[in-house]
């Protein structure tokens, strides 16, 4: 077997037992960058030199027999919004397209420490806002299954590579399903843990109260495996969960039996494509089969998941956005008159001269903020930051954000009252198998509810996972996802892990990737 | 109300103070609070507002704020939160500022002012509330450069900034500026902030607006405004000063009421000693407030309270009452020793201690320590007369050694030299002179001084005091008292 095939386990177990060096599995994983990138768009840099290096220093380290981490030698890709000191980090705008941070999120430097080797940075929708990865000002993410299609968003890029065997695992972040939807949506598993339990610092900031980062890999022991290095405490994130971080890994293999799945009868209603329906419920099927029971249950507000979420999202986001103002770091405009003007401002002072565009712009200050912002975002981002100010502003703070907050609260309880009765949530990640490229595009409303199965997760703070359950006729992954009270990864992970023990769904590889980008780059 | 036999109105005054708290770090990160580093040297990814960057909670500087709103007589919200102040401005990175808006973790508290010497009646004035926020950075706009370029430091950029918000309960500019005394003294002895207003670590706003009683017994009230730019006290009160009158002189030209047009804000020109109206616009923001989600709410039990008030030292206005029934002295004295600091008074109450004597201790404090203190500069840790070595002098004067004046010279030397009372006199030649030489002095004064001697015979006693000078030149170390008494015996005995 190629090591690019290789699970996460078999490439850490076979690298501690000297089957395989870390440089060899860079190297193969680096090749099918190489060969596949191009026609995918997944990664928006890759960083050779720096992964064979420290692979390189991990396969020293081993043949001298020092201690090598518990990720010796597997390569990850991790998305752009999250920092690398030694990579760029763009979050795939304009305006952070030479950002350099000058430290490593929590989450890596976790990652660096179990000695994983950082393959490179991957292609995401612009501030993690969007569906399908359209939204990149470096080019839409294209999915490995059909390259004409969208490989979901907002972490798409993390996933495509991860589907097409140019990572084993790849780093995500999840504000309203960016990790479990391009899951779904490409045929891998996707883990979405509980907000607080992964540390946000170093993730730049979408929505603070519901950004949450995780893994996306092959399989949910792969998942477990990753959960066990980036999980846990970080006294540097208020908000990050105190308390032990379980071996998730060697819980996996105890059976289903007495686990309680609950099946909301609302997500079968019109709306959902019939044959990811199918696939849901033979993935039911399957857990029942496992020794789980399924009960139908009621979460009466989730209707108004996704208007809450696109209150509340949009509001966070106006406010962590401000500093992208051109003043410090990021895109500045330049002056259109930049050349002449300090000549200008002598001229100005000297004849009285009108300064250019009259009343354009209250101050120069002013004028660069508004160019800057104008040209750094795009139009998603723009549009999502509008909302945002409005829905805050004096007199509309009440009717918007309040009572967004007020609904919030009625999700989550519905989600307390549901845990009492079940152990797992479970139903589809999307409405839909993966959509053309551009079949929602000029649709904001249409692409905002692909997150409809999802955003509830993040309003409430549970943990969600996704995995493939199936195949449409068209040969497109179906997801399948289930959810858990707070802090329940471990069930999450052993219910997929169990569900993957009797189905071979996440096994399949899309049959062939073009080598060469359908339009080129 | 109390409109002044000389004013035709009630000035109202209501002040917002931002004190820095005294803490080594930053409010929600690691970076150093040192005032005067080169600029952007104690900066870090969180105070610069980078991508990715998390705020945490600087116990310490929630603790100090406690501290302050317990002082201040506030009520402690159990539970409190941050709060995001959106605005754009390039000394402020995040664009948004962490401050808190609707729960702010204390409010209704009170500070009294009193004035020993009667200036203003006791003014008990209303705290409406204490919150707790990150200051920003220095915008300093360089015209020197010709270029209009601003020049931008974030080293203040996130130091923990306590906004203290009074009720309108002022009465006089005179009052505004004893008050802000008052609580600068009050901070500064609680250890809150150091309140160094040349460093910004103390800034004040004043709110003025008239009420003036009209006809038909109607109380008219002038448009309220907001004086910014005040850079020491005496600049507070010269602003309110300036202001009251303008508002008045536009009360009597325009008759404009609070309401008709929107709350102004004015700037204090201080060179020019005016106030200017600033662009309206700037009063017109909408900050868009909403709940952190980076941070988590603090929540604050009896145990946390218990544990600031049993570090708290007592405050000025206690200070003050204590040494009044412990010494016996007035409550002028205690004022000014009071005002004078912490250290101050501990050196006071040392000194009073060791020679049993509060009046006493309490003059040489005000008359030699404190003047000596303004003419050479520096603290009074640093004084080279330690409160032993002045109880030492004093005991020696009580003992009649040596007059005051000849002490004075003693304390001067003892400060130059830092030497002891004794040393000093030994050097100088001072010994206590003993009642045989006095008598064989004043002989030898009477013998040379026929014409005084017949002065004081003729009833003009004050001649005497020719007998001094040529006393102290024949022995430095006489008490020119003793002489003249010993003298006036020995002619009277003439008969």
């Amino acid at each position: 077997m190629q090591p690019a095939e290789l699970t996460a386990i078999d490439i850490v177990t076979a690298v501690r037992q000297g089957d395989l060096t870390a440089v060899q599995c860079t190297l193969a994983f680096l090749q099918r960058i190489e060969a596949h990138n191009g026609s995918i768009n997944a990664f928006l840099h890759v960083d050779a030199a720096g992964a064979l290096a420290t692979a390189e220093r991990i396969d020293k380290r081993r043949s001298q027999g020092l201690p090598i981490g518990p990720l010796a030698g597997l390569p990850v890709a991790v998305k752009d919004a999250i920092c690398t000191a030694d990579q760029p980090t763009t979050c795939a705008s304009k305006m952070l397209a030479h950002f350099r941070p000058p430290y490593d999120a929590e989450v890596v430097a976790r990652l660096r420490a179990a000695d994983a080797v950082i393959v490179g940075k991957t292609n995401m929708d612009e501030f993690a806002m969007g569906g399908s990865n359209e939204n990149s000002a470096f080019g839409p993410v294209r999915n490995p299954w059909d390259v004409t299609r969208a490989p979901g968003g907002s972490s798409g890029g993390s996933a495509a590579c991860v589907a097409a065997d140019m990572a084993p695992v790849a780093i995500g972040s999840d504000t309203g399903g960016s990790i479990r939807q391009p899951a779904g949506l490409c045929g891998i598993t996707g883990l979405k843990p509980t907000y607080g339990r992964v540390s946000r610092r170093g993730l730049v900031a979408f929505a603070s109260s519901l950004d949450q980062i995780g893994p996306m890999a092959r399989s949910a022991a792969d998942c477990a495996l990753i959960m066990e290095t980036i999980a846990g405490h970080d006294p540097g994130d208020a908000t990050s969960l105190t308390g032990g971080v379980p071996r998730y890994s060697t819980q996996l293999d105890q059976p289903l039996a007495g686990v309680r799945i609950g099946r909301v009868p609302e997500h079968f209603a019109a709306g959902l494509d019939p044959e990811v329906a199918r696939g849901v419920e033979e993935a039911f099927a399957v857990f029942k089969a496992a020794g789980a029971t399924v009960h139908d249950i009621q979460l009466p507000h989730a209707k108004y998941g996704v208007p809450t979420y696109y209150l509340i999202a949009p509001c966070e986001a106006s406010s962590n956005l401000a500093r992208y103002d051109g003043a410090h770091y990021g895109h500045r405009a330049t002056r259109r008159d930049e050349e002449g003007h300090r000549a200008t401002r002598r001229d100005e002072e000297g004849h009285g001269t009108a300064p250019h565009t009259p009343g354009a712009f209250e101050s120069p200050l002013v004028e660069m903020y508004c160019r800057s912002r104008a040209e750094g975002f795009g139009p998603e981002v723009k549009r999502r930051i509008m909302l945002g100010t409005y829905a805050l502003s004096a007199g509309y703070y009440d009717a918007y954000y309040a009572k967004a907050l007020r609904v919030r609260r009625l999700i989550r309880q519905d989600y307390l009252n549901a845990f009492e009765q079940v152990d797992l949530i479970g139903g589809p990640v999307s409405a839909t198998a993966a959509f053309k490229l551009g079949e929602k595009t000029n649709d904001p409303l249409a692409m905002y509810l692909v997150d409809l199965y999802t955003v509830t997760a993040n309003l409430a703070g549970v943990g969600g996972i996704s995995f493939p359950c199936g195949f449409t006729k068209s040969g497109l992954p179906i997801g399948f996802q289930l959810q858990a009270p707070a802090l329940g990864e471990g069930l999450l992970l052993r219910a997929t892990d169990r569900f993957q023990h009797l189905t071979a769904w996440h096994q399949r590889r899309p049959k062939s990737i073009p080598s060469a980008g359908p339009a080129g780059r | 109300m109390n409109a002044s036999p000389t004013a035709p109105f009630t000035t109202i005054i209501g002040l917002e103070v931002h004190v820095q708290l005294q803490t080594r770090t930053k409010l929600f990160c690691g970076c150093s609070t040192q005032f005067g580093a080169p600029p952007n040297t104690q900066v870090c990814p969180t105070c610069l507002g980078l991508p990715g960057s998390l705020p945490v909670m600087n116990r310490q500087a929630f603790a100090l704020a406690l501290r302050a709103a317990l002082a201040l007589n506030c009520t402690i919200a159990p539970t409190t939160k941050w709060d995001r102040k959106n605005y754009f401005y390039p000394d402020l990175p995040k664009g948004y500022q962490i401050s808190q808006f609707d729960l702010p973790f204390s409010s209704a508290g009170h500070l009294e002012v009193v004035d020993p010497k009667g200036a203003f009646a006791p003014r008990d004035v209303g705290i409406i509330r204490v919150h707790l926020e990150e200051d920003a950075g220095k915008s300093m706009h360089d015209e020197a450069a010709g270029t209009g370029d601003t020049r931008i430091d974030l080293n203040r950029a996130g130091t923990p900034l306590c906004e203290i918000v009074t009720q309108p309960d002022l009465r006089s500019p005179q009052e505004a500026r004893a008050w802000l005394n008052e609580l600068k003294l009050l901070l500064v002895y609680l250890g809150v902030s150091d309140c160094n207003m040349q460093e910004g670590s103390l800034r004040v706003d004043a709110n003025i607006n008239l009420h003036i009683p009209q006809p038909d017994g109607r109380i008219a009230k002038t448009p309220i405004v907001e004086i910014k730019n005040m850079n020491s006290f005496r600049s507070v009160e010269r602003a309110l000063v300036y202001e009251t009158a303008r508002q008045y002189q536009e009360w009597q030209e325009t008759k404009a009421e609070m309401g008709s047009k929107p709350k102004q804000t004015r700037g204090w020109d201080e060179p020019a000693g005016i106030t200017r109206g600033q662009r309206a616009k700037e009063e017109s923001s909408d900050y868009r407030y909403f709940p952190e989600p980076d941070l988590v709410l603090v929540t604050v039990d009896a145990a946390q309270l218990a544990a600031v008030q049993s570090g708290m030292t007592e405050p000025p206005t206690e200070l003050r009452k204590a040494l009044e029934s412990r010494w016996k002295i007035s409550a002028y004295d205690s004022d000014v020793l009071v005002n004078q600091g912490r250290e101050l008074v501990g050196y006071f109450e040392e000194l009073a201690g060791a020679i049993g004597e509060g009046k006493v201790a309490s003059n040489w404090m005000q008359q030699d320590v404190l003047r000596t203190l303004n003419e050479r500069g520096g603290t009074i840790d640093a004084f080279p007369v330690t409160p032993a070595g002045l109880a030492d002098l004093i005991r020696r004067v009580t003992a009649g050694d040596f007059d005051t004046s000849r002490a004075r010279e003693i304390f001067a030397e003892m400060v130059t030299s830092g030497r002891s009372a004794a040393d000093v006199v030994a050097t100088l030649g001072i010994s206590a002179v003993d009642d045989d030489e006095l008598l064989t002095l004043c002989h030898e004064l009477l013998a040379a001084n026929p014409k005084i001697v017949a002065d004081v015979r003729g009833g003009k006693e004050q001649a005497a005091a020719g007998l001094i000078g040529q006393a102290k030149k024949k022995n430095a170390n006489v008490n020119p008292g003793k002489v003249r008494e010993k003298c006036l015996e020995l002619i009277r005995a003439m008969g």
